[in-house]
């Protein structure tokens, strides 16, 4: 029986598990980074015990502490959740002997199926159908193939390749990533089916023989081999296909002594023909979808299994309804997937129905690693966390997901919420027509979601005149004269923003009633600002009627051509986020006064994001052309490339292999030629 | 406490009428400051925007606090001269760094900045607020020095400005000098006096004779920049306390002096920071004086509309009932409030208005006169009752009363009725008028009436026949000169007021000026002048 648990990992996961372990009675210990110190994770836990240093590698990757941390707080089992040593044998053999309880397969089992090649080997004997693969690249008859790393998983280390030309260059570039990722650089090569989806059977084997399917999840919807929308079920799969995938998830697990939760996953062909892709011998992220609609605590029933109880059923459960999941990443999907950093001011999805537990009615169910404040570093994962709705029918949860993303509010980071919203609102996948490259045939959902010209600019204006409230608000003197009042009224009271279109002018003036008296939003250039600081005169008779309802500073209500709407303006430092139904929009305020500007030099490259510069392949006075990869970046465990952007020469690099970097720092100087 | 009732119905033929008469008025007021905006005229304003330079309305706005209000005194100057409106000069009152200031800003596009007799007397009048009400002053300076058709009238009086300044810095009021370009000659005195000295670079030219002059003088041949660029002053003469970049980056550097002066206004803070607003529309203000000002009207409808949740504590409600006593609160201040009913001032309501003045000063309660009246009554009985004792009661009680005055003529201010109710003479810290309203000794046909009495008993005398045809021309010309002369805009084009404000600012223009008096210490008097009994 397991009294108090130790969870080797952080953020929502830990939390995940924390509340199962509330709910039946098991003491929890958590464990921390210095970056996490302030996490909920750590105030949620019994005890918490500190791991020294902020990256993995120093904390959450040291199995060694982690077991003297369960030690020295008692514990007397780990659940490594799903991140980190989830899937490392090592560790799972380290726990063991400790004398712990693993809550997970056997170590051997991990260790089988952390070496993807052996483990294919082990399951095509059984029967589970097998995609070709290679070890050696000079064996490779068809392409495209996909270059795999054969410690990972999460997509590092993944390549696709078109052509045997390229293949080589790939294998390396792997290679780095998975040594860096997951300590091993071995990689393997496979054939790549096109249009396939993702699907995926999560099962639960007991230590008595018993093995369950819950069922599928479809996980198609992916950004560079990550998930990012997952549900269950399938689309694509029909009860018959799903017998037959169950069949195949069971087999698998029997062939290897499986115990504990365990997901196999399967590419779908077009054609209906499926083939194994890995097993993964842990929780998943997208389990909060199958424990939806089957109502099963995964959590608890790997707890049950851990501690050598048999599965309560020995039958795949009903499946209830449709449950989608949303993965709510701080990353800029329109800008290459760059992480982003930063305080999330606020963050806050309304009418959830639970979190961290399997729901007991159709609605949201929200599991989130954080809470307002917290500080998104570069050091783990950019998904923060993930919303899940579930409802008797796929388009209703697609329908309540996109809503509530939509009214979440998200303020701090960019993340790829509009995204999430675009593909859950877009009639392929209403339809159920996806498949993993998704994303690379439907670029339009990368725009952003406030589109309407209209709504940017109302909320703008939202923006400044809760700012102009504030102000009024603060006023030492003269606080209850109209806001902005003149007796000679000349020019109106003006406020930049950098907002989602560049930079934009709201120029307002209100009555002696507070009324609008004249109003404009419009894009600027802001070094083409005249003196007054006014932008260049544009037709702007296009503006829809408004009148304000009210306004302070935090909330602006206005009537919009008749329509009224309610923006809520959320205001840290210079940063205005504007919500309202109309979506959300980030404004930053540009300096009434603005400091002489630090130039940068004509054709720096600059770090798009803080890391550590990789590579450095140039050196100063070297002649490159364009596309010529410079150097890298590394950053949030991804190596970002840096090409010269025209041909040239390197007249500068500041920067050596090793250098932290913030965003902005000038990288490299390039002379155009 | 009582809350003011009112009368007034929006539906009513006369409601209607004052209301058309008055925006009329509006309209007018409206060409006139639309006048004084457009400056030097769009040629001249285009130029200068092309040359990188700001507008003084456009300085100001960078210059004050975002969103933050701004009262533009005197606006209209120079109304019906042959000076433009405006007189080259924008001055008013706003808010820097949370600090009340008097700002002063020459107009470059109309003739250079320079000065004219209603430039200087609008600057004079910008610096006597400043002094008054200790207001710290900000000078933006561009100016070509005194206008050429009229360097008398500006040479000799116009170095009180000097003085001005210098006086307010020794009474601790802090004076800041932007300069933008030229301040030359004894306009290099503004700088030279102020207390901060702010100068943007290319732009500032400060010296006391330009090359040419100097050539004349002595022979030596040299420069602008050499002679008084911002540069030159702020590194070797030191005269330019800071060196700004370019305009606006002037007017960041005037805020920061303004957030560094450690500033605390010395009158007592309003009683309620979010006082509650009249409980009638503002907008009915437009229609409660009368179309017809031999109408009087009821000054409980004008103090319904700006007082603090309409609440008025009368005074001696039922004795002297042609002038209101009473007190309320303006935006949080309390104020005494003298305001004429019936237009005139009998003997009864000059002892009651002295009484209540001295009541105020006892109460360190400032005082607000809302003008309308004829004057103080004549005739045989009332002289034998003593009316100019009782007026001279009143008038020595208004002027020798310490606590801050705000006079508004809503309508009427005839006779010593204008002196009795504050007028210019006897030094309100701010006086604005309505744009219907008139001052005037006594009204036109009156004026002209007894001229054309005087006239015809002259004739009598002399036994000459009195010609009625040249009576009824020469009643004509004055009735209409007396009626243009006594206009709102006429007076205030000179000077005689602190602005023509719309009806329904009436209650923010004094929110701000109650606000501009308590910078400085309100205290009533410790003792008047001998009262005649």
């Amino acid at each position: 029986m397991i009294r108090r648990l130790l969870v080797a990992d952080r953020g929502e996961i830990a939390r995940r598990v924390f509340a199962t372990c509330r709910l039946i009675g098991i003491e929890t210990v958590a464990v921390y980074s210095d970056a996490d110190v302030d996490a909920p994770h750590v105030a949620e836990a019994d005890y918490a015990v500190r791991l020294p240093g902020e990256t993995a590698a120093e904390t959450y990757l040291r199995g060694d502490l982690i077991v003297a941390a369960a030690r020295r707080t008692a514990a007397d089992a780990i659940h490594p959740g799903y991140g980190f040593l989830a899937e490392n044998a090592e560790f799972a053999a380290a726990v063991v002997d400790a004398g712990l309880t693993w809550v997970g397969p056997p170590p051997e089992v991990v260790a089988a199926m952390g070496s993807k090649i052996g483990a294919k080997a082990r399951l095509a004997e059984a029967g589970v159908p097998m995609l070709p693969t290679w070890t050696d690249a000079t064996e490779v008859a068809e392409f495209p193939v996909l270059v795999k790393a054969s410690a990972g998983g999460g997509g590092r280390g993944l390549r696709i390749v078109h052509d045997p030309e390229t293949l080589p260059g790939a294998i390396a570039s792997a290679r780095r990533e998975a040594a860096a990722a997951f300590g091993d650089g071995t990689v393997f090569l496979e054939r790549y089916v096109e249009r396939a989806r993702h699907v995926e059977v999560q099962i639960v084997a007991d230590a008595r023989g018993t093995v369950v399917p819950f069922g599928e999840r479809e996980c198609s919807i992916q950004r560079r081999h990550q998930k990012i929308v997952e549900e269950t079920p399938s689309a694509a799969v029909t009860p018959e296909l799903r017998e037959r995938l169950c069949a195949a998830a069971v087999a698998a697990s029997r062939a290897v002594g499986y115990v504990g939760a365990g997901t196999v996953e399967f590419l779908l062909a077009p054609d209906g023909e499926f083939y194994f892709l890995e097993m993964n011998t842990r929780l998943q992220v997208e389990h909060a979808v199958t424990e939806c609609v089957t109502g099963f605590d995964l959590v608890r029933l790997q707890l049950l299994v851990a501690e050598g109880n048999p599965l309560p059923i020995t039958t795949p459960p009903p499946m209830r309804g449709h449950a989608i999941e949303a993965r709510l990443c701080a990353e800029d999907p329109a800008y290459a997937w760059l992480p982003s950093t930063g305080t999330l001011h606020r963050f806050d999805v309304p009418d959830v129905a639970g979190r961290f537990r399997p729901l007991t009615r159709p609605g949201l169910r929200l599991d989130a690693g954080v809470r307002d404040g917290a500080v998104v570093g570069v050091h783990y994962d950019s998904m923060f966390a993930k919303l899940v709705a579930w409802a008797p029918t796929r388009y209703e949860a697609a329908r309540l997901l996109a809503a509530a993303l939509t009214r979440a509010r998200i303020h701090g980071v960019v993340t790829n919420r509009d995204l999430l919203v675009r593909i859950l609102r877009h009639p392929s996948f209403r339809s159920g027509a996806i498949d993993t490259a998704f994303l690379d045939d439907h670029p339009e959902v990368f725009a952003p979601l406030l589109s309407s010209i209209d709504a940017v600019r109302v909320s703008c204006l939202a923006a400044a005149l809760a700012g102009a409230a504030a102000r009024r608000a603060a006023a030492p003197v003269l606080a209850g004269i109209p806001s902005g009042w003149r007796n000679v009224p000349a020019t109106p009271q003006i406020s930049l923003y950098d907002g989602p279109s560049g930079p934009v002018e709201v120029g307002y003036r209100l009555d002696r009633a507070g009324e609008l008296a004249r109003w404009w939003v419009r894009s600027i250039d802001p070094d083409e600002l005249d003196i007054a600081g006014l932008g260049q005169p544009t037709v702007t008779d296009d503006h829809p009627p408004v009148t304000v309802v009210s306004a302070t500073g935090e909330r602006v209500v206005l009537n919009v051509d008749g329509t009224r709407l309610d923006f809520d303006v959320h205001r840290v430092e210079e940063t205005s986020y504007v919500d309202s139904p109309e979506g959300s929009v980030r404004l930053t305020e540009l300096p009434r006064f603005p400091e002489p500007a630090t130039e940068v030099a004509e054709g720096s490259l600059v770090a798009p994001l803080p890391g550590a510069v990789g590579r450095v392949l140039v050196v100063p006075g070297q002649r490159v052309n364009a596309g010529e990869l410079l150097m890298t970046l590394e950053a949030m465990k991804l190596e970002h490339p840096v090409h010269a952007p025209s041909s040239g020469v390197v007249s500068a690099l500041p920067v050596s292999a090793g250098a932290q970097v913030d965003t902005g720092a000038v990288l490299a100087v390039l002379t155009p030629e | 406490m009582t809350v003011l009732s009112t009368a007034i119905d929006p539906r009513d033929q006369a409601y209607l009428e004052n209301r058309g008469a008055m925006l009329a008025r509006l309209a007018e007021l409206d060409a006139a400051l639309r006048g004084a905006r457009e400056g030097g005229g769009e040629k001249h304003v285009t130029r200068h925007h092309a040359r990188g330079k700001l507008l003084p309305r456009e300085r100001i706005d960078l210059l004050v606090d975002r969103d933050s209000p701004f009262l533009e005194l005197s606006p209209v100057a120079g109304w019906s001269t042959e000076f433009p409106v405006g007189a080259g000069v924008v001055t008013g009152i706003g808010v820097i760094e949370g600090v009340e200031c008097v700002i002063i800003a020459n107009d470059p596009t109309v003739r250079g900045g320079a000065v004219n007799p209603y430039s200087l007397k609008k600057t004079r009048r910008a610096g006597e607020i400043a002094l008054a009400n200790r207001l710290p002053l900000v000078n933006l300076v561009e100016s070509g020095g005194a206008d050429l058709p009229s360097p008398a009238e500006i040479f000799i009086p116009g170095g009180a400005v000097f003085r001005d300044l210098t006086r307010l810095s020794a009474a601790r009021i802090p004076t800041i000098s932007v300069v933008f370009g030229n301040a030359t000659a004894a306009g290099a005195y503004v700088p030279g006096m102020s207390d901060y000295t702010i100068m943007v670079r290319n732009q500032a030219k400060v010296f006391l004779a330009g090359p040419p002059l100097v050539r004349m003088a002595t022979g030596e041949i040299t420069d602008d920049e050499s002679l008084g660029g911002a540069a030159m002053h702020a590194a070797t003469s030191g005269l330019a306390d800071f060196l700004a970049e370019d305009e606006r980056d002037g007017l960041r550097l005037a805020r920061r002096c303004v957030r560094r002066l450690n500033w605390r206004k010395q009158g007592p803070p309003p009683r309620t920071t979010l006082p509650a607003p009249p409980k009638y529309d503002p907008e009915e203000l437009l229609a409660v004086a009368s179309a017809d000002l031999r109408v009087p009207f009821d000054p409980r409808e004008v103090l319904a509309r700006i007082l603090d949740g309409s609440e008025f504590d009368e005074f001696k409600p039922a004795y002297g009932p042609a002038l209101v006593t009473g007190w309320g609160e303006l935006h949080g201040y309390p104020v005494g409030v003298l305001a004429n009913a019936r237009g005139v001032l009998f003997s009864e309501e000059a002892q009651k208005a002295a009484q209540f003045i001295q009541l105020a000063n006892t109460a360190d309660t400032p005082l607000l006169f809302l003008q309308n009246t004829t004057g103080y009554m004549v005739g045989a009985e009332y002289e034998q009752r003593g009316i100019i004792k009782h007026g001279a009661l009143m008038i020595n009680a208004v002027s020798n009363s310490t606590v801050p005055h705000l006079t508004v003529n809503l309508g009427a201010s005839y006779g010593a009725g204008n002196y009795g109710m504050c007028g210019r003479a006897y030094g309100p810290r701010f006086l604005f008028t309505w744009p219907n309203a008139k001052s005037a000794v006594m009204g036109p046909a009156q004026l002209a009436g007894v001229l054309s009495l005087v006239a015809r008993q002259a004739a009598e005398a002399k036994g000459q026949p009195y010609d009625a045809d040249a009576d009824r021309a020469m009643r004509q010309t004055v009735e209409q000169q007396i009626e243009s002369e006594s206009a709102a805009l006429f007076l205030s084009g000179r000077l005689y007021d602190d602005g023509v404000i719309d009806p329904r600012d009436t209650r923010t223009v004094l929110g701000i000026g109650l606000s501009a008096v308590h910078s400085g210490p309100v205290r009533g008097a410790d003792g008047f002048g001998v009262f005649r009994m």
